[in-house]
């Protein structure tokens, strides 16, 4: 028995591995370790120069990121072309490590005053980050799914880390059975995957299903459809979105802002890269499948939406719907052309939607560290008391309504462009249900925008917001973020280029 | 000079009032008075701008685009920083920057109630790069981010600045326009798809535009029309426009009729009818009914006002239901006739504005039946609203007249290369338009010998000294304050801001050549264009 394995061990040959390419991942790695250990021996009092070396640890992750962005135009392949930095990758990990800086930035003084663990929370945050980014060079079901459950078990958490509150508590059980339950199905689908086709490689996958000629076996039908429910509960898509208003509202608000955007795009990005590589030519059943999740997603989300007067759970519900624009062109791609433009708009969502989703998240802490309540109406009157925290709400709320020049109408723009290039009936249909979505969010976003400019202060009380440093910090960012994209669109599109992540792998 | 080198003009008088906005961010808000300077120094910089371009613009190449710019802008969809001016977009750019500059002159004595002068310059300002934005741009995605951009900012005017009902007022006006702006950029990408997918620059689509089949167009232009005539307001689609002007502060009303509604004309003679000839031959006949509908409705209504401002805004539906008939027409004199008449029209209907702005300063009220002798109490603020008057019921002589007179007179006589099968339905049309006439002359009239004639009502006037002294002793001094107290004439700074507005409505009604030069060769061009896509 030992000398077979024996055997077996000499034919192994280590994998080769491009440092460079790795090395965005190598320095999450090397951080969290570094956290974890010095937040052992570090004093109670001292615990804040934590979140800024969290911080610093995000920042340094993407220095490789933006030195393998500049370096390269040939697409770095690992581990048997089972990880891929690539253009999609580099922005996409791009995105995620901004998106954790600035949860950083967010979470700073909540946790300090809040009385939360902190070391524990910064090193849970940074798998997670960890995970995502992973996420976006992972080309194969293993790895999938390694980093799906790399960046969703700390989020699980982190949604109840507000551990004396019963809200909080509701919000990390709730998050944790649905995406437990979530996973299952996903891997259930993906082992009918590897029964079927006989790897977990995403091109051979992709291979085999083409080779198929659209004749699916039955139980490639259920894979497919049982990987995109899978990736529908992580990404909240009608009807398994049911834990989100509940988790939003409970966990504390860094949290809900990281989930409402981080592992939503990570949802996105692990659907995306098996839907290109991997199942494009399962067309036959995911096309009509995201068709009615994406009209669902985006509809129910915005008549929710339209009933609340909880702020948080307002956007809960818009981010739901706004998810369900993302997912819109995904349901065309095998029509047509589509399928380069509907790559371009799916990344560019997802950047410009971070920012401007992250920015109200921003704005809402804010704002609810003075007035304690959660309610739209505790808005009112915010520009006569601080008109810098009511311009830049007016700013993210217009940028996530589609108003130009900001951030998210070139992405509706995109992603409308992609059901036209399909060129199918129900792309058009889908084109038409997303116009009227459309209108129907100005209803409640404008809501917001009203308590802010036209209604009195609630209870008189004008005294000054006071904005922790590192808030600003945050909304800066997201600000110039939503204001640049929105007129220089071209400046991230051009990274999000399809035959980089079909082509360069033969899928 | 050669025009054409001077590429920056056009961007620096666009994108100038950011500037003021970005100085003005940085300042606490407190510093009203500095808000309003460097409002007013930034519009009358951007003026000066437009003043130069004005200088170096070639009026003898008054067909043709200048101060052309093409830069690769979002090259993902083959959108581009197209801009340049040509004779029909220049009297509405140079319009925009002396409307913006003479509001936020008037500003400065006159500000709104709700107070927070910081907030409402920034907006005025960008408002204003809005506006000369759509004038200038030559690509339809480009045209389509600026005239959203005028947007929110004219619903937080309306909305925080405004009257009693403001909030409904404010958004009603926001889901109309953007009901209209959804269905208009389906238009465009309607229109860019059809025509290859391969640019949204303007002269592209005027030349591959035409080859769209006719059904194809007519449905395009629909979604067009519905779009603009949002905007402009056309009969069945202005229902927002009398609650956005009765409830926005005078500035927002003044900048709304001024240079926002003619957006939407403008759009269907840039976009609507060069791009979609077919469509516009189709649709022509439907537009000049409606616009005439418009005409009679506006007229009737405005009979039934008891508000002054509410009245003034129901003549705007009129007078746009005539430049919408000039523009059915498809005809040079139509068009010409329509493109004078939105000036005109900004021009008067704005000065109405002012003028109804400063009575409700003075009596705190607009009910007419409240108002009267108002030539005995405030003489030059009456005469000036008799002079406005008759500018606006197209007295010859002042500018109102040419926006009228020629449009009847195009109406009559529609171009029968493409229209002459419906010469007798232009006929009607232009008897009834006539009739609408002599409605503008009755209402106005009417408004104007409600308020202006007669004796001043007893509730304005000053109570006699001896029982005034009384009354103060007895009332604190908050009661004291009469309602006579506020009643004075035209502000030295009031005179300042109006001027430009009565000289030019004087100049352009006795010398109507000097706008006419301007906007005809370019006019000639575009009925060319629509007269080619037809054939």
């Amino acid at each position: 028995m030992i000398a077979t394995l024996l055997a077996q061990a000499a034919e192994w040959t280590r994998p080769d591995i491009d440092w460079h390419g790795i090395a965005p991942e190598l320095v999450l790695v090397v951080g969290i370790n570094l956290v974890l250990l010095i937040d052992l021996w570090i004093d109670q009092s001292k615990k804040w120069m934590i979140a800024s070396l969290t911080g610093f640890i995000m920042l340094g992750a993407l220095v490789p990121v933006v030195t393998l962005a500049v370096v390269g135009d040939d697409v770095r392949s690992m581990f048997f072309d089972r990880y891929v930095v690539d253009d999609y990758a580099l922005i996409l990990k791009a995105l995620f490590l901004l998106v954790g800086y600035l949860i950083v930035l967010m979470s700073q003084t909540e946790l300090e005053e809040g009385g939360y663990y902190q070391g524990e929370y910064y090193v849970m945050l940074l798998v997670s980050v960890l995970g995502m980014v992973a996420m976006a060079s992972s080309r194969d079901l293993v790895s999938i799914f390694v980093s799906l459950e790399l960046l969703s078990i700390p989020a699980y958490m982190m949604a109840a880390w507000r551990k004396r509150d019963v809200k909080s508590n509701e919000a990390g059980v709730k998050y944790y059975l649905l995406g437990v339950f979530a996973s299952g199905v996903l891997l259930y689908g993906m082992s009918y995957l590897y029964g079927t086709t006989g790897s977990t490689k995403l091109t051979e996958i992709g291979t085999a299903l083409a080779d198929t000629e659209g004749s699916l076996l039955a139980m490639q039908v259920i894979a497919v459809a049982f990987v995109i429910v899978g990736f529908g509960f992580k990404v909240s898509a009608v009807p398994f979105h049911t834990w989100a208003p509940d988790t939003y509202q409970g966990a504390p608000l860094p949290v809900t802002a990281f989930l409402s955007v981080g592992s939503k795009a990570a949802g996105f990005v692990g659907l995306m890269s098996l839907l290109f590589v991997g199942l494009y030519a399962a067309d036959g059943v995911y096309e009509p499948f995201i068709f009615v999740l994406a009209a669902l997603t985006m509809t129910v989300g915005n008549v929710l939406a339209l009933r609340q007067t909880n702020i948080v759970r307002m956007l809960a519900y818009s981010s739901v719907s706004q998810g369900g624009f993302i997912l819109m062109p995904l349901a065309v791609i095998a029509s047509g052309d589509a399928a380069e433009s509907a790559l371009k708009a799916v990344v560019i969502y997802l950047l410009i939607y971070a920012l401007s989703n992250l920015g109200a998240f921003a704005v809402v802490m804010a704002v609810s560290r003075k007035t304690k309540s959660g309610e739209i109406s505790s808005f009112g009157g915010l520009i006569q008391y601080s008109p810098g925290l009511g311009v830049l709400m007016t700013i993210f709320v217009a940028s996530l309504t589609g108003i130009p020049p900001l951030g998210i109408w070139i992405a509706k723009l995109a992603s409308f462009r992609a059901l036209i290039d399909a060129a199918t009936g129900i792309a058009y249909t889908l084109a038409i249900i997303a116009a009227i979505n459309t209108v129907i969010s100005a209803a409640y976003y404008m809501k917001v925008l009203r308590e802010i400019w036209m209604r009195p202060v609630p209870d008189g009380d004008t005294s000054e917001i006071v904005v922790p440093q590192p808030i600003w910090a945050a909304l800066g960012i997201c600000t110039v973020g939503t204001i640049v994209l929105g007129l220089f669109p071209g400046l991230v599109m051009r990274f999000a280029d399809l035959p980089d992540l079909t082509g360069a792998l033969g899928g | 000079m050669d025009p054409f080198k001077n590429n920056e003009l056009l961007t620096i008088g666009t994108f100038l009032p950011l500037v003021g906005v970005v100085i003005m961010m940085f300042i606490s808000a407190a510093e009203e008075q500095l808000h309003k300077m460097i409002a007013i120094v930034t519009a009358g910089a951007t003026l000066v701008v437009g003043i130069i371009t004005l200088l170096q613009y070639d009026y003898d190449a008054s067909g043709q685009l200048q101060f052309v710019v093409n830069e690769e802008w979002i090259s993902v969809i083959n959108s581009n920083y197209n801009i340049g001016l040509d004779g029909i977009s220049l009297p509405l750019y140079f319009l925009s920057m002396v409307v913006t500059f003479l509001v936020a002159l008037y500003t400065y004595d006159n500000m709104p109630d709700a107070g927070s002068p910081k907030m409402f310059l920034m907006l005025m300002l960008i408002l204003q790069v809005g506006m000369a934005g759509s004038f200038i741009a030559q690509d339809l995605i480009l045209f389509f981010v600026f005239f959203e951009i005028v947007l929110l900012p004219m619903y937080f005017m309306i909305g925080v600045w405004g009257g009693e009902d403001r909030q409904y007022a404010s958004l009603k006006f926001f889901l109309y326009t953007m009901f209209g702006s959804a269905l208009m950029l389906v238009a465009f990408l309607a229109i860019y798809y059809n025509t290859g997918a391969e640019s949204f620059a303007f002269q592209h689509l005027y030349e591959a535009g035409a080859g769209i089949g006719r059904n194809t167009q007519i449905w395009i232009f629909t979604g067009m029309f519905i779009g603009f005539a949002v905007k402009v307001p056309m009969f069945p689609f202005h229902t927002w426009l009398p609650d956005a002007h009765t409830q926005a502060p005078t500035q927002g009303s003044v900048i709304l009729a001024a240079i926002l509604l003619k957006l939407g004309t403008y759009g269907f003679v840039r976009i609507a009818l060069p791009m979609l000839p077919q469509g516009a031959e189709a649709w022509a006949p439907v537009i000049a009914v409606l616009a005439v509908i418009g005409i009679i409705y506006g007229a009737l209504g405005c009979l039934a006002q008891t508000d002054m401002k509410r009245l003034i805004a129901f003549s705007s539906v009129a007078h746009m239901g005539f430049v919408m008939l000039g523009i059915s027409t498809l005809t040079v004199t139509g068009i010409n006739a329509a493109l004078f008449g939105m000036v005109a029209h900004g021009l008067i209907t704005g000065m109405l504005f002012f003028i109804a702005g400063s009575v409700k300063h003075r009596y705190h009220t607009l009910e007419i039946s409240r108002l009267s002798g108002m030539l005995i109490q405030v003489p030059k603020l009456g005469w000036l609203l008799g002079f406005s008057a008759m500018a606006s019921l197209g007295l010859p002589g002042l500018a109102g007249f040419w926006g009228e007179f020629p449009a009847l007179l195009a109406s009559w006589n529609p171009n029968d290369a493409i229209l002459g099968d419906q010469l007798e339905l232009y006929r009607v049309l232009t008897v009834i338009a006539a009739l609408g006439t002599v409605l503008a002359a009755a209402y106005l009239l009417w408004l104007y010998q409600r308020t202006a004639f007669g004796n001043p009502s007893p509730e304005f006037m000053p109570e006699a000294p001896a029982a005034r002294s009384l009354s103060a002793a007895a009332n604190d001094e908050h009661h004291d304050h009469h309602a006579a107290d506020d009643i004075h004439d035209v502000t030295p700074l009031e005179w300042i801001a109006w001027t430009p507005f009565l000289v030019a409505i004087v100049v352009f009604g006795v010398y109507p050549q000097l706008m006419f030069e301007i906007m005809d060769p370019a006019v000639v061009e575009l009925v060319n264009v629509i007269e080619a896509g037809v054939g």
